[in-house]
């Protein structure tokens, strides 16, 4: 296969980046899309160019390094699947093919592909998990857990994190990444002492790190590689609204004292 | 000549983890406990859980980890699920026989004492996965499910569909963000550990390269935690990320840390076959296809027909052939020695040439298709984005590939190594797999560590040190990062023309080749002479694109390919020296009949530590002998 690539090139942060193009000749149909991307970066180190700078790890779908847009679409044209389980074969022979970073204003730029995800770190910081120590805890068939529940909370967890929903939202909004993660510990019995609490403070600092609203576009479910569904945004606008209501506290720093 | 006491606990092996912490171990008191810096390098299972709950027991601790989240660590690839011995079945599972399964899966080659101590501790790592809010999957009671796993006659593994590593990563994950925000816990991401720092006979802390600016720096503490994985990337080609790497590792060993049992390497028999010289990883498929698949080859190695229009004739089922009693089922590393074998003689099919047939016209013709593809329906979608083809209609190929090193850092029972101050947790110690890894168990192992075992026993080292006894101004440090930055100089100096990913495929195939499914003297010591003439022709011939003082992927990867070529040759020397066959290792001199592992516990029942001593000098060989007391050796047999 013979393919022309149209690349972002940006040095770093601060360099204000372009399109550049390359012609690759010895594509095969086999090659994971990655692949061709390290039979381009082998061929610009030989020349003595500075290789293409993107993110990638476990290149099984998982690890939610990976992270291009490829023809617009974040991780490229096939649906429920990431850019490191997208082949070639997917593109047809004299392609031009486009690859952009995720283009968010809360994804700063790093290096070319590479962008600054940190934020979504930091929204799981404000309340992404259900306060505990390591220790002793009660056998966990004291706590029965419908299976419809804990599948549908699986549903949710399964979000690997990816930013896939930022790229693809012409909002840049989060609020599939905060729903999932609010859902998945929503839902389950273990979450409810600190649900709406987590409601509240995950969607502050995800307002807070720059990304967009929710004008349900639905672009991200569209573009979600594990298929993450935005009824979980339906949830998460209850929960929120519910806790604005109740105008909760959060006694956290007060419990510590006393 | 290593001090290696392992500190195990004297006494029958039921309560010796209770005795040792109500006996042996000194604590550190809430007070206090701030007072003292811990860094744990890597946010895997272990590396996560261990940060997590030592920041939550008020220790200062500093995590670090070279992606761009800790989310991201290979431990959230993990399949299958994690063993417990709930013994929510019923069917007669205990603490007893998951530490019976794992020391017998591992052939004998693990200390008993941390054996035991893992199969006691895997319930309490259920309980709190649960609490953390990992999403289990249930029955429709409510309560947890079970499924069965390779080796074992109990129904103990828990599992969350076919992600159970992603949910208990998950779950560290958010204890570690939680205690990030509580401020216990600082995280550097995209931050690569290139070395650790010794002094005074003492692990001091580590120097680090921000791998977006470049810039190098100290990071002193009074306990250092290597949490980095295993090494199955110096094969190139293996089911790991493609971060994965040693560095970390054989950094503290030529630092002085011992490395045990380097050659123990877990070859998985079914994975998707590399499609080109291109092939990037390896992606794992169930074994549990080999239930229904039948393995063959054609026997023509000219044979240009399609699978489909090769008649029975001319098919070789050659696991079927050469056990006639158990066929396709015969053990991972019968079945993965088997297919290496069939595709060196020229049978192999695909466009490598390195793959066999996985077969499942006749399941279908036997049960229909609905029937096999509902029993298989994730794995045949799975193949079929991959490879294109569908399994229903023409056989799946399959391959062996590297999946697990069992060898790692020497530790003791508290798992720290033989430095004073450095621990070693996870796949990146080599505590409790022997020589092979039972499904299921590495997750356990990582939790077990990092939530329960670390966190109690580093107060015991903690306690007897005054906290902040040396901080980076202490010369040792300057002496590192000059060490440091001079290789980077060196790597960027090298202008060749060969990029650092050609030296590091070149090197996976001579590990394959020689230190790969089944090893022999002869092969074993042509690796030995090729590894260094590839080393000499790396640093003769590397060409490393842009400079050091920004995000420089081939750079990071250079430097970790350094470290993989001298590693490789210590993993060769271990499978010489190891002159018997034993779980994984197996040496073609010492094999029964059937093909399987013959141990000689006369000369090789100890663990194998390796002392470095110096640039082009041999390491010395230290063993500490392993005693079988709870547990006495007996065959392994899976036959009977």
């Amino acid at each position: 296969m013979k393919i022309k690539l149209h690349v972002w090139r940006q040095s770093t942060r601060t360099d204000k980046g372009r399109m550049e193009s390359y012609e690759l000749d010895n594509v095969v149909p086999d090659m994971s899309f990655l692949e061709m991307m390290d039979t381009l970066n082998e061929k610009l180190t030989i020349e003595g160019h500075d290789p293409v700078a993107f993110d990638h790890d476990c290149r099984e779908g998982v690890c939610g390094m990976c992270s291009m847009v490829i023809n617009g679409e974040a991780h490229g044209p096939k649906s429920e699947t990431t850019t490191c389980q997208l082949y070639m074969r997917h593109f047809k022979d004299g392609a031009e093919i486009y690859i952009e970073p995720w283009r968010a204003s809360a994804f700063p730029v790093v290096k070319d592909l590479v962008v600054d995800r940190s934020a979504f770190d930091r929204i799981i910081q404000a309340g992404g998990f259900i306060s505990n120590h390591s220790g002793p805890k009660p056998d966990p068939n004291s706590i029965p857990i419908e299976p419809e529940v804990a599948e549908t909370s699986l549903d949710a967890a399964t979000c690997i994190g990816c930013g896939a929903c930022v790229a693809a939202c012409p909002n840049g909004s989060a609020m599939l990444f905060t729903a999932a993660k609010a859902s998945h510990l929503g839902m389950l019995p273990q979450g409810q002492p600190e649900r709406f609490d987590r409601a509240q403070s995950m969607v502050k600092q995800m307002e807070s790190e720059g990304f967009g609203s929710c004008r349900n576009y639905a672009e991200c479910e569209a573009q979600c590689p594990k298929g993450i569904s935005i009824a979980f945004i339906g949830r998460l606008n209850s929960d929120f609204l519910r806790a604005s209501l109740l105008e909760p506290v959060d006694r956290r720093g007060e419990m510590k004292s006393q | 000549m290593l001090t290696l006491n392992s500190k195990i606990p004297s006494g029958p092996i039921e309560n010796a983890w209770t005795r040792h912490v109500n006996n042996n171990l000194r604590l550190v008191g809430p007070k206090n406990r701030p007072k003292y810096k811990i860094i744990v390098v890597g946010s895997g299972l272990a590396g996560a859980s261990a940060a997590a709950s030592m920041g939550a027991m008020g220790y200062k601790v500093e995590c670090f980890c070279f992606q761009d989240s800790p989310r991201r660590a290979h431990s959230i690839a993990a399949q299958g699920g994690i063993n417990a011995s709930k013994n929510y079945r019923n069917d007669g599972d205990s603490t007893w026989r998951l530490f019976y399964d794992t020391q017998k899966g591992g052939d004998y080659r693990a200390r008993e004492q941390n054996v035991y101590r893992l199969a006691e501790l895997s319930t309490a790592i259920i309980d709190q996965a649960v609490a953390q809010g990992v999403p289990f999957a249930r029955e429709y009671g409510g309560k947890l499910a079970n499924r069965s796993f390779g080796g074992v006659l109990v129904e103990r593994t828990f599992y969350c569909r076919g992600e159970t590593g992603q949910q208990l990563l998950l779950g560290a994950y958010s204890a570690l963000e939680e205690q990030i925000a509580a401020k216990t816990v600082k995280m550097h991401t995209r931050t690569e550990m290139l070395d650790l720092v010794v002094a005074d006979g003492k692990a001091r802390g580590i120097v680090v390269r921000n791998l977006e600016t470049g810039k190098i720096t100290s990071h002193a503490a009074d306990a250092v935690v290597l949490a980095t994985g295993g090494y199955g990337n110096v094969y190139y080609l293996s089911t790991n990320a493609k971060g994965c790497n040693v560095t970390a590792n054989f950094r503290a060993y030529r630092r002085g840390a011992g490395f045990a049992n380097p050659c123990f390497t877990q070859i998985h028999p079914t994975s998707i076959p590399a499609s080109g010289e291109y092939q990037s990883k390896l992606t794992l498929m169930s074994e549990s296809l080999r239930n229904d698949g039948r393995i063959w080859v054609p026997r023509n190695p000219e044979e240009k027909r399609a699978p489909a229009n090769i008649p029975e004739a001319d098919r070789y089922y050659y696991l079927e052939e050469r056990y006639p009693r158990f066929g396709n089922l015969v053990p991972r590393d019968v079945a993965a020695r088997n297919a290496k074998d069939v595709c060196d003689k020229g049978l192999g099919v695909g466009p490598t040439g390195y793959g066999v047939y996985l077969d499942f016209g006749a399941a279908i013709q036997d049960k229909g298709e609905e029937a096999v593809k509902a029993k298989y329906d994730n794995l045949f979608e799975m193949y079929e984005r991959i490879t294109a083809d569908d399994p229903t209609k023409t056989p799946m190929r399959i391959y062996p590939a590297v999946h697990y090193t069992m060898g790692g850092l020497w530790v003791d029972y508290n798992l720290m190594t033989n430095l004073p101050g450095l621990y070693s947790i996870g796949e990146s110690n080599f505590a409790d797999h022997g020589a092979n890894r039972l499904g299921a168990s590495s997750l356990m192992q990582c939790l077990a560590d990092g939530y329960f075992i670390l966190p109690v026993t580093i107060g015991d080292f903690l306690s007897q040190h005054p906290a902040g006894e040396v901080d980076t101004h202490h010369p040792a440090f300057q002496e590192v990062e000059k060490e440091v930055s001079g290789q980077i100089d060196r790597l960027l100096s090298v202008n060749g023309t060969r990029s650092s990913e050609s030296f590091h495929r070149e090197l996976g195939k001579i590990m394959w080749e020689h230190c790969g499914i089944s090893r022999n003297k002869e092969g074993l010591e042509e690796g030995l002479r090729k590894i260094p003439e590839l080393r000499e022709e790396f640093w003769k011939d590397l060409k490393l694109p842009g400079s050091s003082d920004h995000l420089n992927q081939s750079l990071e990867h250079a430097g970790r390919v350094v470290d993989f070529l001298d590693f490789g040759e210590l993993m060769c020397r271990d499978a010489l020296l190891r002159d018997e066959s034993c779980g994984c290792h197996l040496r073609e001199e010492h094999q029964t009949p059937e093909g399987e592992a013959k141990r000689d516990d006369e000369r090789f029942a100890h663990v194998a530590v390796f002392e470095y001593k110096g640039e082009g000098v041999a390491p010395e060989l230290n063993k500490e002998p392993l005693a079988f007391d709870a547990l006495p050796l007996a065959a392994r047999n899976y036959k009977t």
